[in-house]
């Protein structure tokens, strides 16, 4: 059920992320000063920001945004750390050490804290984001991998494929890995959610995409001051990332039930 | 405690604290190449495009960064041994005294956010896991999950929204009074709330399955008695285990729910510094949190093996 919900959300969204443009009533960056802050009205069904731009047009735009650094981020993220998870547990040794001692130093950063500190270093920005993001990511992917493939290389099959003399990147890519995708997978969905919620919060923070690009978190950022007057201009944002992120955890969650039978009993 | 228990205790203490050693070691390093990460002259950046050549010679030469990359390791190293971790760029103040001023008020909103979680996500939980299965069950895990989509950035505003400016009941910035506290504390607990009352759920659910539970309904235990007595409270080095590890998400949460509600303590020192580049700062803030850390993470860790000795004896 949770599942059906998640996926149907996440796939109006990308439908949104799509097609947006296509289907938004103003362009995003159109300027009408003269109704700027007017709430939700027929023609304008989220009301209008300080500028006087359609904020339904403009959500619809940051989807776009919300959907890229979700993306990038969680693929360049899973790739990396499973490679590098995978090599960690199937060949230990000195190499298992330095990732290890990697991953450890990079999770005693407290989530979101290493990304804002590369964030103010590097200069906000979009592409700043990405890469804070994708440096804190890949650890989690990782660890998670290097445990599975700790135990998936005691197997017989992989024993077996061994013995009959296959290389070690062959038993490890075509054997040992493909075990451990669906929990990777799962992650990776659960990671859309923590991608899309990091970039909104470096975004309101001050610290991510930079205005006049509409990005959720830059949004709820503007509508900080006009929490008075205006407050659809934090509603409505906000609704968008939360939905959003509700929809992919629905959907990790539900896959995880799937791919781990006794997840589902408890 | 028999000696030979003792003797295993210490050297498992031991290990745990050896093993932190290369994490802390690892943070440092880590935050001394902050500075070195910063596009094109750091120096520059810092003071901006109209400073002078001479004042950049002498901010340079002041944070040591003309000196070979070695020597200013080695130099940032022994500063933060000695909790010397320079002077702020814009108020010249020592960075951390400018961090420890800070530091009672992001202490105090992290314990009452943990306290909200706590009160909140314990009775949801447990009701959840006597109840599982069913439609009560069902409300408290997709509240919990609602609760961990819901960005504190987010939350934030609307409870300000509400609670502040619709109903009047609380202000909304500021620190001194209990009142002031409220929300910013249910902000940064809510989503900690979720975590832990999903953790108790199925950390309850696991406990009534034991053979010693199922004894007890048969000996005429009730079957709240059961879930409240037996099974709860050996369901709670779990639940404990968790408040400690979600500390990292609590101080993180703590910079963003700061910023929201002008609570001025270490986070918004953090963001205010990113703003003025000042760096001594920024790199001080973000050591002494992971410092926080990754300490709080050893003590849980520490505690968990007094408490269940299978863990010390590994």
């Amino acid at each position: 059920m949770l599942l059906k919900i998640g996926a149907a959300i996440v796939l109006v969204a990308a439908l949104a992320a799509i097609a947006g443009p296509a289907l938004a009533p103003f362009s995003p960056s159109t300027q009408e000063l003269p109704l700027r802050l007017e709430g939700p009205t027929r023609a304008h069904p989220f009301g209008l920001d300080e500028l006087g731009r359609d904020v339904l047009s403009r959500i619809l735009a940051g989807a776009r945004i919300s959907f890229l650094v979700g993306i990038v981020v969680v693929s360049i993220s899973a790739a990396v750390g499973t490679v590098l998870g995978a090599m960690a547990g199937y060949f230990g040794g000195i190499l298992d050490d330095v990732i290890s001692r990697a991953i450890d130093t990079l999770l005693a950063f407290p989530g979101l804290l290493l990304a804002i500190a590369l964030v103010a270093v590097l200069g906000p920005s979009l592409n700043s984001v990405l890469f804070a993001l994708t440096i804190i990511g890949w650890v989690g992917y990782a660890r998670l991998v290097r445990g599975q493939v700790l135990r998936i290389r005691e197997f017989e099959y992989v024993q077996a494929a061994r013995a009959i003399g296959a290389t070690a990147p062959r038993v490890l890519f075509r054997h040992v890995v493909p075990t451990a995708i669906p929990i990777v997978v799962v992650q990776a969905t659960l990671g859309m959610a923590g991608a899309v919620i990091s970039e909104a919060a470096l975004s309101f923070l001050g610290l991510g995409v930079q205005p006049p690009t509409p990005s959720w978190g830059t949004m709820l950022n503007g509508g900080r001051t006009h929490l008075l007057d205006a407050p659809h201009l934090t509603l409505f944002p906000g609704l968008a990332i939360a939905l959003l992120v509700l929809g992919f955890n629905f959907l990790g969650d539900g896959l995880r039930d799937i791919t781990d039978p006794k997840g589902k009993i408890k | 405690m028999q000696r030979y228990d003792l003797t295993r205790m210490f050297s498992f203490l031991v290990r745990r604290i050896l093993l932190t050693v290369p994490v802390l070691l690892g943070v440092a390093t880590l935050v001394f190449s902050l500075i070195h990460l910063i596009p094109g002259d750091p120096v520059q950046s810092m003071l901006g495009e109209g400073a002078s050549a001479e004042s950049i010679n002498e901010l340079r030469t002041r944070l040591g960064l003309d000196r070979p990359l070695y020597a200013q390791y080695l130099a940032f190293l022994k500063g933060v041994a000695h909790g010397n971790l320079g002077t702020s760029l814009r108020t010249s103040e020592p960075v951390t005294s400018a961090i420890a001023d800070r530091m009672p008020a992001t202490f105090e909103l992290a314990a009452a956010a943990m306290l909200v979680a706590v009160v909140i996500a314990i009775p949801l939980g447990v009701l959840a896991a006597a109840r599982a299965g069913t439609i009560v069950d069902h409300l408290a895990t997709t509240l919990a999950l609602i609760g961990i989509s819901m960005p504190n950035f987010w939350l934030g505003p609307l409870l300000a929204l509400v609670f502040a400016v619709e109903l009047g009941w609380l202000p909304v910035s500021g620190r001194g009074t209990l009142a002031q506290l409220v929300l910013p504390a249910i902000t940064l607990g809510a989503p900690l709330a979720a975590v832990l009352a999903r953790t108790t759920r199925a950390s309850v659910i696991d406990e009534l399955r034991e053979l010693y539970v199922l004894a007890a309904r048969a000996r005429g235990v009730s079957r709240v008695r059961a879930v409240l007595k037996h099974a709860f409270r050996n369901s709670l080095i779990p639940i404990v285990t968790v408040l400690g590890l979600q500390l990292g998400a609590v101080l993180t949460g703590a910079v963003i729910t700061e910023t929201i509600f002008a609570w001025p303590g270490v986070g918004r020192l953090l963001i205010q510094s990113i703003g003025f580049r000042d760096y001594p700062l920024v790199q001080g803030c973000i050591l002494l949190i992971a410092l926080t850390y990754v300490s709080m993470n050893l003590l849980t860790d520490l505690a968990y093996g007094l408490l269940d000795p299978r863990i010390r004896y590994e």
